[in-house]
């Protein structure tokens, strides 16, 4: 080995030429192949590499249909219908970007929900965590934008509706929402911006997921157990244990998505939104995508305008402290009954709000939403705070091993039941 | 069985052994079905759409056009080049041997009713559109057409003769619907 | 494998919730189940019945309704021959041009040329309707709640007594399916209106259920290619998904044999 040459392990001579002069395949090997995984994994731990798929496709539908597409209000419409009806299998793409959105907050939702529950955003993982929700919120500004692009009813409505959010902030307010419409409405500069953005997040989408992954592999991956892998008799190599687990979930996955695709493409979009946008009517009744109900929700239970908008971003921003804001050293709730109670609890707040989102703004469903709204902050700044304080854990196993192959399995997902152990791991 | 637990092994050389197995194989050709069958849509979707195909032919009308004039027509976003020639013109143009085309083809062979002559106004060097449509145009030195980017001479049957075009200008598939329409495509 | 019905379930739970929650507008009534075959999840369009759905669109409906995203050539794929479709085509006249002169003149219509509007804009169609701007048909269907059973239904609505208390708007009919109840279209499909050229019996039920099945196609013409690759799709995943599984399971009994 040459001075200043990386030192490969690969055999093959050319790919050995490229990886000592960059390391690739040995980064690969490393992070993907024999990546130290604790052993214990249910296929909740599946969404993470489900997310990285549903962005791939997202990426690569929405180039394609870029080359079609008509950023403009007086043909954006119809370019989408062209689409539809003309571009070969432009159908096909279409439908794959459009529900594409939905499963791919699906997965999230469900990836943010592991989090949530196994303790996923404790230290050391706290700005794996935060980094996660940076990707959460620009995967929002993204479907936001994306789903303007249509111009259809929907598509104008709902932008005139968010983006007059910003006007609730006051001195600023105006300038700030003048300067996103590059008009004095939603017209066709604001929809040709919205473009330009939609194509670029999600670049910067796959940046944060870059280090998100990155962080990730400094601490590893949290377990259902909660515990740290305390030596290699706790891991299995990545691949080819988990990289065939990810496989079958990807397989499910995708036999959910082409359900949607193929048999109700439109199931989870609003009729509405094939209405060409006229500036001149609002729809009766106008709804965001059910991944944005929860927000909307919130947004609506409070009857002042600035209180309204302020509380529906801090129930995303409040995830940011969430690290802190959990007191307890136990991660997984499987260990914290009392806890799990709260946490559940939490899922139910979060999906009356998605129900109630979908509602007019009429009685029950704002006293709904508002009981829905306060328990929703309650849990993060009061209930968790103070649990950790006060509640009794169930006592810890001593290992992931232990655990796993000595006492029954406790709340650990499907594993080859019986005795084994890793192969000794090179230290990462 | 929890007790063997202590004891380290190494299964991946074991595995990779047997990973050629009947399972895997078959899984993995799936697995390239499935990638294969995913790619092409896109490929396809970046072929002409049906709107598009859908205006693949145009109709000229030939009455307005007399003799020694010609008329330039949008076809598949191209020029088409649609000359009424003279008797001369003909004469001159069948007149020419074999020998001293760079690309023979008899003027018979370029035309399917005369006195019309249809051929692609695209040079076959790099893409210009050549010069000799209008009555000012320069037509080159061999009464045709002139191509001023790179200098490429066409004779009377759009051939080339001269410059580093290596092609006559092309013919495309037209019918002449009656005597005075012809549709291109 | 538990855990994983869990995600399922959690994830089809989510779906549920999320789909109904857009309401209709208005207090209309719920629309009647026509019944119509392609509404199924594996349903056709019956051919048949779009071409006559076709015929009253042309008769009727089209007098006020544009269709601006289709074009003649779209006909045949509902199984007419390209000389028939040439036909009607050339029945319509289209503005084409500018020409030599620099003139904008008519021709008769071409199979790529789009359906003739009846309005040359929105304006001159508002005028022509008493105000009312009769909407594009080309995605009616996907662009309404239930989209064939609600046109079916509010096609064969009129004639039913308002409630009490309610008055008509002039120029307005009552059709409890309508949002408000109250619309500007008067009833316009009436027996024998038109003559079928295939000889069925031109009843206003079924010119309703005809010109919904046409328009069901026009909205969303490639439903029948997009169920037919469906279910390839899910047959390959199926097997895919076993074949998956199957290795998953092979691999990991390895972990345990291999190291005990």
């Amino acid at each position: 080995m040459a001075i200043g040459l990386h030192d490969s392990q690969v055999k093959n001579p050319v790919l050995r030429w490229v990886d000592q002069r960059l390391p690739v395949i040995t980064m690969i090997q490393k992070e993907y192949g024999t990546f130290p995984t604790p052993r214990n994994f249910n296929y909740f731990w599946n969404f993470g590499a489900l997310a990285m798929i549903n962005l791939m496709i997202m990426i690569a539908t929405g180039i394609f249909l870029a080359m079609h597409y008509q950023p403009n209000t007086a043909m954006a419409f119809e370019s989408v219908e062209r689409i539809m009806r003309d571009v070969n299998y432009g159908w096909l793409i279409r439908y794959v970007h459009m529900n594409g959105a939905s499963m791919f907050f699906i997965v999230v939702y469900i990836h943010i929900f592991r989090g949530l529950y196994y303790g996923s955003y404790k230290a050391p993982r706290e700005l794996l965590w935060m980094l996660g929700v940076v990707i959460f919120l620009l995967m929002m500004a993204t479907a936001f934008m994306g789903y303007v692009l249509p111009w259809g009813q929907m598509s104008l409505w709902g932008a005139v509706v968010i983006t007059n959010l910003f006007s609730a902030f006051p001195v600023v307010g105006d300038f700030i929402v003048t300067l996103l419409w590059g008009g004095f409405s939603v017209d066709n500069p604001t929809l040709n911006r919205f473009f330009a953005l939609h194509y670029l997040l999600p670049f910067m989408i796959v940046g944060v997921v870059f280090l998100h992954v990155a962080a990730l592999h400094i601490t590893g991956s949290n377990n259902p157990l909660g515990v740290e892998p305390k030596g290699p008799q706790d891991t299995i190599p990545f691949h080819p244990y988990y990289t065939i687990k990810d496989t079958v979930g990807i397989v499910v996955y995708l036999m959910v998505f082409a359900a949607l695709v193929f048999f109700a493409p439109n199931y989870l979009g609003h009729p509405d939104n094939y209405i060409p946008a006229n500036p001149l009517s609002t729809p009766a009744h106008i709804v965001p995508e059910w991944y944005f109900l929860p927000y909307y929700a919130i947004l609506r239970a409070v009857p002042d305008k600035l209180g309204g908008v302020i509380l529906m971003f801090s129930s995303i921003l409040v995830w940011f402290a969430l690290p802190w804001l959990d007191t307890s050293k136990v991660r997984s709730m499987n260990f914290r009954p009392v806890a799990r109670m709260f946490f559940f609890l939490w899922c139910v707040s979060f999906v009356v709000l998605m129900y109630c989102g979908g509602k007019p703004a009429e009685e029950p469903y704002v006293t709904v939403s508002r009981i829905a709204t306060a328990y929703y902050f309650a849990y993060f700044l009061v209930v968790l705070p103070l649990l950790g304080r006060f509640e009794k854990p169930m006592p810890l196993p001593e290992s992931i091993s232990r655990a796993v192959l000595g006492i029954k399995a406790m709340g650990a997902g499907p594993l080859p039941g019986g005795a084994a152990t890793a192969k000794p791991m090179e230290k990462a | 069985m929890a007790d063997t637990a202590t004891k380290p092994s190494v299964p991946t050389a074991a595995i990779d052994a047997g990973k050629r197995d009947f399972l895997t194989l078959t899984a993995t050709a799936f697995a390239a079905v499935g990638v294969g069958a995913i790619v092409w849509p896109f490929i396809a979707s970046m072929n002409p759409a049906r709107d598009v195909l859908a205006l693949a032919s145009t109709e000229v009308d030939l009455t307005p056009i007399t003799a020694g004039m010609a008329v330039t027509v949008l076809w598949r976003g191209k020029p088409v080049f649609v000359r009424h020639r003279t008797a001369e013109e003909i004469t001159a143009a069948r007149a020419v041997p074999m020998s001293e085309l760079k690309d023979p083809a008899t003027d018979q062979s370029r035309v399917r009713r005369d006195p019309w002559l249809v051929v692609v106004g695209v040079c076959t060097h790099l893409g210009c559109v050549p010069l000799g449509q209008r009555p000012t145009d320069v037509r080159g030195d061999y009464n045709g057409w002139f191509c001023p980017c790179h200098g490429s001479h066409y004779d009377g049957a759009a051939r080339i003769r001269r410059g580093p075009a290596p092609l006559n200008l092309p013919v495309p598939d037209y019918t002449f619907m009656s005597p005075t329409q012809i549709r291109i495509g | 494998m538990k855990r994983f019905l869990k995600i399922a379930a959690l994830a089809g739970i989510v779906l549920l919730a999320a789909g109904p929650s857009g309401q209709a507008a208005g207090e209309a009534r719920h629309p009647r189940d026509a019944g119509f075959g392609f509404a199924s999840l594996f349903g056709t369009f019956d051919r048949a019945s779009a071409q006559r759905g076709f015929q009253v669109y042309k008769e009727v409906c089209s007098a006020c309704h544009s269709m601006r995203l289709l074009s003649y050539r779209n006909l045949l794929e509902l199984g007419l021959s390209e000389a028939e479709v040439r036909a009607i085509a050339a029945t319509f006249t289209v503005t084409d041009g500018p020409n030599d002169e620099g003139e904008m003149f008519e021709r008769p219509a071409r199979l790529s040329d789009r359906f003739r509007r009846p309005h040359a804009n929105d304006a001159a169609a508002r005028l022509a309707n008493n105000g009312a701007l009769p909407p594009d048909l080309s995605v009616i269907t996907k662009a309404r709640h239930d989209g064939a059973n609600y046109l079916y239904s509010l096609l064969t609505g009129y004639g039913q007594e308002p409630p009490q208390g309610v008055t008509i708007g002039d120029g307005l009919n009552y059709n409890p399916y309508f949002p408000g109840g109250q619309i500007a279209m008067g009833q316009v499909l009436n027996d024998d209106q038109i003559e079928y050229s295939d000889g069925t019996n031109a009843s206003a039920e079924q010119m309703a259920r005809d010109v919904t099945t046409f328009l069901a196609w026009a909205a969303e013409p490639e439903t029948e290619a997009r169920r037919r690759m469906g279910i390839r799709v899910l047959i390959f995943l199926a097997i895919a998904g076993l074949l998956a599984y199957g290795v998953k399971r092979k691999i990991w009994a390895e972990l345990k044999t291999k190291t005990a």
